[in-house]
């Protein structure tokens, strides 16, 4: 009995931790959510509170959608997050594949290059980036956006997925090859499927950075054509009345397609962070 | 189908040190090819080097008549089966078997039918929808050998197959695999260090030591004729007694060598040796024969040990004067600590020179 009630002492501690964690972390969120559905008014009067039938009101998701570039903001961030997130998985995996298997001249530089990059933040290079993109006239375009958020992504994509192939056991290589597969298709069909888990964790690591980045859309492609969804929220942000109903609106309505893509992910991303715990 | 001959194949890890320093060897079309030895002696480097999975060194590799020193392990028409099944977790058993046949754009129902027919020689029809992790150790062995048959490849090679299995499953495995060889008649080299599986399996078995092989032959021949002691030493079970011994006399009929203050009459040819010079006398516990005491050159011994093996007794036996144990073949009722009195048959007797070579029989 007595260690029994410790355990139980123990798991409620750490759950008290973890509880409070998310309070913490969920409570911006929430306050972003409830308030989006208030009006004008009862936003500033009490904006604890939850909507009632009095302050309940969707004029901030009517402005929002009423903008006539708020679905192309949308798009814009969906093009961007996804492409980047679909050439960080295929390069970053095929990278560290080949660091992982192949032993080559420099091998150990080159991944010693791209640790580097997971220690320098990119936004150091803000300047030099804006020239490079200047010169490629690719300013105003979604391909600057993609392009620097690959290069950002990639080093830790790398350590990752180089970590869980390494873990592969050599047979099953080994067996594929004497079976006659090729080195692409041994890529494609067997170390891709196994490490499955591994690239959802990095999926997630990758993608929520990239969805809610301002600082290069606003210097890369801040053209209305181009602007992205945290971008795009800041027009309801002026220098002397800023529209806070619509700013709320479009602040929940962004979180969405993050979270459905984060659910995409998650079954497979507790399996990645735990697979190598137990195996 | 396909020979497989190897011209002088060396490997180097390092720049200095050969682990196979030049090694020749010719593997016929259809037969069993076994290579043992101890942990470390370079048969899995040398059955990798032959898969395309190391790099070869040195020397030419053909597999029926094409050359394959570069050639990719995917070009090669060998199959591998891996000590570790070395299955794809994520697909079916079906699919394992058929995978490679799947990427090589096979009809898809040349595929079944092959996987079908492989499955069946196998008795795994029934599991065909299962993934590898809901199969035993032997299930998924056979899984593993399904998958190398379906390729009907020229060479299969096996690195050490069965020595994750259980020792009844080794054994039912081991004959399964005996039986394949003779339906498909296709070259194998099997790579083991369970000297009973290279006996009962092998059309012919190569012994390694150190990057070399020792002896290459039947398994009957190198039982019966070892050529040197760490031949003698490694092939039977209970192994051979090698007992230092002292060359006293040789004549037209074979040497005769001295054992603690017996002399012991061989059929070997010891003409090249000097008298008195120092020998190893070996004979196998099942060739040592018990006599009456009063049998002429009758070795007394003390029973120290006995191994109950079932059919028969094995003895630890003493000789005084003689340093260690000479194991022995008893009838089922020797008593711990009695005295039984050995004979050793001149012919079945091996001798081996200072430098472990055997003496070669007197014809």
């Amino acid at each position: 009995m007595q260690h029994k009630a410790t355990r139980y002492a123990g798991s409620a501690f750490t759950h008290v931790i973890l509880a409070g964690y998310s309070i913490l972390a969920l409570f911006p969120i929430v306050l972003i959510a409830i308030n989006a559905f208030k009006d004008r008014a009862s936003i500033f009067d009490s904006p604890l509170s939850l909507p009632n039938s009095e302050s309940w009101s969707l004029i901030g998701f009517e402005k929002a959608m009423k903008n006539a570039h708020f679905f192309s903001f949308f798009g814009n961030s969906m093009i961007v997050t996804v492409t980047s997130l679909f050439f960080i998985l295929l390069f970053g995996a095929m990278a560290a594949w080949a660091l992982s298997e192949y032993k080559f001249r420099g091998s150990r530089w080159l991944l010693a290059f791209f640790a580097f990059g997971i220690m320098v933040p990119i936004r150091l290079g803000t300047v030099s980036i804006l020239q490079i993109m200047v010169s490629l006239n690719l300013v105003n375009t979604l391909t600057a956006l993609v392009l620097v958020y690959i290069a950002q992504g990639l080093p830790l994509a790398i350590m990752i997925l180089s970590e869980f192939m390494q873990q592969l056991p050599k047979e099953l290589k080994e067996a594929a090859r004497c079976d006659g597969v090729g080195e692409f298709k041994i890529f494609f069909q067997v170390i891709l499927p196994l490490i499955r888990p591994a690239v959802a964790t990095v999926a997630v690591f990758t993608m929520v950075p990239i969805w809610n980045d301002l600082w290069f859309p606003l210097i890369l492609a801040p053209g209305e054509e181009t602007q992205t969804i945290t971008l795009g929220v800041q027009q309801f942000i002026g220098q002397y009345a800023t529209d806070w109903n619509a700013v709320l609106a479009s602040l929940s309505l962004a979180v969405l397609p993050v979270l459905v893509l984060y659910m995409f992910f998650s079954r497979q991303l507790i399996r990645g962070i735990t697979a190598g715990a137990v195996k | 189908m396909a020979a497989v001959h190897l011209r002088n194949i060396q490997k180097a890890y390092t720049r200095d040190h050969y682990t196979i320093p030049g090694l020749d060897l010719d593997i016929d079309d259809g037969e069993f090819m076994v290579f043992v030895g101890p942990s470390g002696c370079g048969k899995s480097t040398l059955l990798r080097m032959i898969a395309g999975l190391e790099d070869i060194s040195g020397g030419e590799l053909s597999i029926g008549n094409l050359p394959a020193n570069d050639m990719h392990a995917s070009k090669r028409g060998i199959a591998m089966v891996f000590q570790s099944y070395a299955l794809y977790p994520h697909m079916t058993v079906a699919q394992n078997m058929g995978f490679a046949l799947k990427l090589a754009k096979a009809p898809k129902d040349e595929i079944a039918s092959r996987v079908g027919r492989a499955a069946e020689i196998l008795q795994i029809t029934h599991l065909l929808d299962r993934k590898p992790k809901a199969l035993s150790g032997g299930q998924r062995q056979r899984v593993a050998i399904g998958r190398a048959i379906v390729r009907e490849p020229k060479v299969f090679l096996f690195d050490e197959p069965l020595s994750n299995l259980d020792a009844s499953l080794r054994l039912q495995m081991r004959v399964e695999l005996a039986k394949l060889h003779q339906e498909l008649g296709t070259t194998m080299i099997y790579v083991t260090h369970d000297q009973v599986e290279a006996m009962t399996l092998g059309d012919r078995i190569a012994v390694f030591n150190a990057g070399r092989i020792e002896q290459l032959g039947t398994p009957l021949a190198l039982y019966e004729e070892p050529r040197n002691l760490f031949v003698a030493g490694f092939l039977g079970s209970p192994r051979m007694n090698l007992i230092p011994a002292t060359l006293i006399g040789n004549d037209d009929a074979g040497a005769t060598v001295r054992l603690a203050l017996s002399p012991i009459a061989t059929r070997r040819d010891a003409r090249a040796l000097q008298a008195t010079s120092s020998v190893t006398l070996g004979i196998r516990p099942e060739h040592i024969e018990l006599v009456a005491a009063e049998h002429p050159g009758a070795l007394a011994a003390r029973v120290d040990l006995v191994e109950h093996l079932g059919d028969t007794l094995l003895g630890y036996v003493e000789i005084a004067g003689v340093d260690g144990f000479i194991t022995v073949k008893l009838p089922a009722h020797a008593q711990l600590g009695a005295t039984v009195h050995l004979a050793f048959p001149a012919g079945r007797c091996h001798v081996f020179d200072g430098d472990g070579h055997a003496l070669t029989r007197m014809a």
